[in-house]
């Protein structure tokens, strides 16, 4: 099965929708080539499935346009776009069988029988629920209704493929199924897909290129390894994982690092953007890059030492909360056996340890981030 | 008069034992016995021969039902009756569905003034309305015939539609609307193969209680009916105002008439509705 | 980190620019307006054609007396003649101690009848009946029942309560029977529904504070109902502000129970005298509002949320 109505670019510009005095989604530009897995990856509120609904048509812009090679579709009617579209909650038509409601959209287009009888088989055998074909949505259970949501929408050949959390209302295990059956589908359909979703890990594992959004406004655009590594300011490295986020001061640069000073540490890390030295840095690190090493070897240029707070066993590693001398709480992963109370070295890497400018004015809102409780991580929210 | 925690058989024997309950009881039971006496002495006169004191008339029969029947028209009475009704629901759905359905998904400015303007009729005596109304029906040639009638009954049936159908189209998922437009379905699409089928009990629901209280509606349609465009209830009034001319026997045969015609619809109606909703758009969980 | 081959992005050279959208299409879109808004349009049309318009034709020609006079001579006429005026109050005697009635007397019924017990719906379908038959029938069958030979009567009688018949049909009595009659199961049934919207785990909690049934019913479910009390006052004096067909059938319609709605009617079909009978409408709909303004005004000082319950 592939795509009818082929083009070679989507293309938005500008895209803005304002609700009253709110913009939820400010100037988005971004340009999707055929094939590509796109995922718009934010917390809740930032404006991530108010521009799914924009490229749907399912909402109407108030800026910009949007515009499949030369043809402008923000003008079109959703049914006219020519998408299919996979909802959070599945929306399956409650009165419809599995086979009426994969069929629908075929019907609606007014194909001929024998080849919506042919398309709707083909597809339902693609999600494997041959033997469910007559089912009522009601009589599946949750994967199983996602299968008819994901069948439904690509037995049309869509330009385009749009999902919105398609996956967090399953269950852990599940949700782990359906990302590879996602991810096999987009291989073998090679549909283009944009995917909605407030998940780093979910994100990191489907798409090819990410769009982190925050507050509206696109803050980075890149690659799962771009995105991971290399994040482009606190907001992302929050969302992408950095658990630790310590307020600290810039100092003189140190090689290719620049120092980073307060609270009783003294460190060296990786800049990322103008840090001119004097003034207030967000240091950024993951809990798996803090490494405890007991306090021997070779002298490391950045090392803390802390005492063990909170451990919680998570399988192979555990998650440790530790607290230096002077008050600051860190987020570790160790594989070490640890217990409250002990003493603990932990080493970090100079490349590990990105410090970012503080940015104008929305620190304070976010301020509970910094405390170490980050409320925006993928595992928190997936839940 | 103290009730232990409210624990199920304990405390409904206490409140049967407590002079309270005596009293509730007391005035449910006297109320129902007058509906009896009210409805019962209407059904009875009609079958009775002659009822000079007595707690029964001396004899039964029905020709109060033949006169009534020749003398009042009846056929031709129901015959206006079922069609004014059936244009009532048929248009007031047709013009209340689309409108609930736009009142519950949509905001756009003045959605206030206009829930508001839909709201009033329901709120206003008919008869405050009903003859302003009936003034310009008969400016436009619409009084005193069946269209006339039918307009006027539909002031009151259309926001009732409206107000039947909100709570059925906010309980269907907005996002089952989005899939189908992105299936390729149109507005038209959505609405008879989505939504319509989805609607069935709503619209059902509307239909009958439009249908009740259109066939029961007698203020509207006594302002706005001619001689020929008149329905059961409001032929019932007349006969009974200009009472003398014919035997209160055949009156009360008429009238019993039109009760056997409402209970055959309130039976109807309740298959599809809950008592509570036949007297006004209350939310109420199922029983 | 996936190892799924990233699709090469294609060198999209910048389309060529293009004329840029009007904004209003952008600036409708703000405001939530499309053309899926065209759905309500027939009502919009007919609530104003039907009932707007007429509403507002009334009102105007309430000002253009047929007898001349300055605009407002009808109202002037209407308020100066006793027998115009005092319609009014006969109207407001009926319908308030009518409505009240219903409303008090439905309370500790309903409350009394909350939760299920056998023959609930049942009694809901019978009370239902009178509000389905209408004011006519209850008028045919009140003229029967409370008349001087009726089954009432001759009830009191038998147990030797009255000596002679007591008049209760043709007169005030009589109507404020047939409100009652159908007034009360429309009280009833929407308290008991308002009843069930609140959550009976607040009085059991009350309870375990040992709070007393009527402390409970006084402090707890009270406060809840009131709004809901509220409305239905509104609703059942609406009922009943537009007794019309009973107050000439069971009713005195020359005298004691000319009621405003005879007045309007008189006014439009046997004088033919219509701005009279539209100023006396809207004299009709002005008292009306009056008393549910002051009810909802009354009902706003108190707490109008959550119940808790489902309803």
């Amino acid at each position: 099965m592939k795509g009818q109505d082929q083009f070679a670019t989507l293309t938005l510009r500008g895209v803005g929708r304002r609700f009253g005095a709110t913009d939820a989604l400010k100037n988005l530009d971004l340009e999707i080539g055929k094939g590509e897995f796109i995922a718009l990856l934010g917390p809740s509120g930032c404006g991530k499935s108010t521009a799914l609904n924009c490229l749907a048509g399912l909402l109407p812009l108030t800026a910009g346009s949007i515009w499949l090679d030369d043809t402008r579709v923000d003008v079109l009617p959703p049914e006219r776009r020519g998408f299919g579209m996979v909802f959070q909650n599945y929306a399956l038509f409650p009165h419809m069988s599995v086979r009426r409601n994969v069929a629908f959209g075929l019907r609606m287009r007014r194909l001929a029988k024998s080849e919506v009888t042919r398309r709707t088989e083909e597809a339902i055998q693609l999600v494997q629920l041959q033997e469910h074909a007559d089912k009522l949505p009601g009589q599946l259970s949750g994967g199983q209704q996602q299968r008819v949501a994901i069948a439904r929408a690509v037995v049309l050949e869509p330009s385009l493929v749009l999902m919105d959390e398609p996956l967090s209302n399953l269950d852990a295990k599940l949700r782990l199924e359906m990302r590879t059956e996602i991810r096999r589908l987009h291989q073998s359909l090679g549909l283009t897909t944009v995917y909605v979703t407030h998940d780093q890990e979910e994100a990191l594992s489907l798409a090819d290129r990410l769009v982190v959004l925050r507050a509206g406004e696109v803050q980075q655009i890149g690659t799962p390894e771009d995105l991971h590594n290399r994040p482009a300011n606190w907001h992302v490295a929050d969302f992408m994982g950095y658990r630790n986020l310590l307020r600290l001061t810039a100092g003189d640069k140190v090689g290719d690092g620049v120092r980073v000073e307060g609270s009783g540490l003294s460190l060296v890390a990786t800049a990322v953007g103008g840090v001119p030295p004097g003034t207030p840095v967000l240091t950024a690190v993951r809990p798996e890059d803090l490494v405890v090493t007991g306090g021997t070897g070779a002298a490391a240029p950045n090392r803390i030492g802390a005492t063990v707070e909170v451990v919680e066993y998570q399988g192979r590693e555990l998650a440790v909360e530790a607290r230096t001398a002077d008050g600051v709480l860190l987020h570790v992963r160790s594989e070490q056996r640890l217990a409250p109370g002990d003493e603990v070295t932990l080493d970090v890497a100079v490349d590990r340890l990105l410090a970012f400018p503080e940015d104008d004015g929305d620190v304070a809102e976010e301020a509970s981030t910094l405390d170490g409780v980050p409320a925006m991580s993928g595992r928190e929210s997936a839940g | 008069m103290t009730l232990g925690l409210a624990g199920g058989t304990r405390s409904r024997r206490r409140i049967v034992a407590s002079p309270g309950a005596w009293l509730v009881w007391g005035a449910v039971a006297f109320f129902l016995l007058s509906l009896l006496g009210v409805v019962g002495s209407v059904l009875v006169n009609s079958f009775g021969t002659r009822w000079f004191g007595g707690w029964f008339p001396e004899g039964a029969t029905t020709r109060w039902y033949t006169e009534a029947w020749s003398d009042f028209g009846i056929t031709e009475l129901i015959f206006v009756t079922v069609e004014v009704s059936a244009a009532v629901v048929a248009l007031s759905l047709l013009i209340g569905v689309p409108a609930a359905y736009t009142l519950a998904r949509r905001d756009f400015p003045g959605k206030r003034l206009v829930y508001l303007s839909f709201l009033l009729p329901i709120l206003m005596p008919p008869i405050t309305y009903g003859i302003p109304l009936a003034t310009v029906l008969y400016k436009f040639g619409f009084a005193g015939n069946l269209s006339g009638v039918i307009l006027a009954n539909l002031v009151p049936a259309v926001p009732f539609v409206i107000l039947t159908m909100t709570p059925f189209i906010e309980q269907i998922d907005p996002a089952i609307e989005r899939a189908a437009r992105m299936c390729g379905a149109g507005l038209r699409s959505v609405f008879l193969r989505i939504l319509a089928p989805l609607l069935v009990p709503g619209i059902l629901a509307a239909g009958i209680l439009v249908l009740v209280r259109t066939v029961g509606m007698f203020e509207l349609t006594f302002l706005t009916a001619g001689p020929d465009s008149q329905t059961l209830i409001v032929a019932l009034f007349y006969s009974m105002s200009s009472a003398g001319i014919r035997a209160q026997q055949s009156v009360d045969a008429m009238a019993v008439v039109y009760m056997a015609m409402m209970l055959t619809l309130l039976v109807l109606a309740l298959r599809f509705v809950n008592p509570t909703q036949l007297v006004a758009r209350v939310k109420e969980e199922p029983e | 980190m996936t190892g799924a081959p990233v699709a090469s992005r294609p060198e999209a050279a910048p389309p060529p620019p293009r004329q840029e959208d009007p904004g209003l299409r952008h600036r409708l879109a703000e405001r939530g307006i499309d053309r899926n808004l065209l759905l309500i349009l027939p009502a919009i049309v007919f609530i104003v054609g039907l009932f707007i318009y007429p509403f507002l034709y009334g009102l105007g020609l309430s000002f253009q007396p047929k007898e001349g006079g300055g605009p407002f001579a009808d109202y002037e006429r209407f308020f100066t003649d006793p027998y115009q005026r005092n319609t009014i109050w006969k109207t407001l005697g009926l319908a308030i101690p009518a409505a009240l009635l219903n409303v008090l007397a439905s309370v500790p019924i309903a409350y009394r009848m909350r939760g299920r017990f056998r023959g609930k719906r049942l009694l809901t379908i019978v009370l239902v009946v009178p509000i389905t038959l209408g004011t006519v029938l209850t008028a045919e069958g009140l003229l029967n029942f409370l008349g001087p030979a009726g089954w009432f009567n001759r009830t009191l009688l038998e147990i030797g309560l009255v000596d002679e018949p007591i008049r209760l049909i043709n007169n005030y009595w009589g109507v404020f029977f047939s409100l009652i009659i159908t007034g009360f199961p429309f009280a009833f049934l929407l308290i008991s529904s308002y009843l069930s919207g609140i959550d009976p785990s607040l009085e059991r909690a009350a309870a375990t504070m040992g709070a007393g049934w009527w402390d409970r019913f006084r402090h707890i479910t009270l406060p809840l109902l009131t709004p809901g009390l509220a409305t239905t006052f509104c609703l059942t004096f609406v009922l009943a502000f537009s007794v019309f067909p009973s107050a000439i059938l069971v009713g005195e319609p020359a005298g004691e129970t000319r009621v405003i709605s005879i007045a309007a009617y008189q006014a439009a079909y046997e004088q033919y005298d219509y701005p009279m009978a539209s100023t006396i409408a809207m004299v009709m709909g002005a008292v009306e509002l009056i008393v549910i303004a002051a009810v909802l005004v009354w009902r706003s000082r108190f707490y109008t949320g959550t119940t808790g319950g489902k309803g």
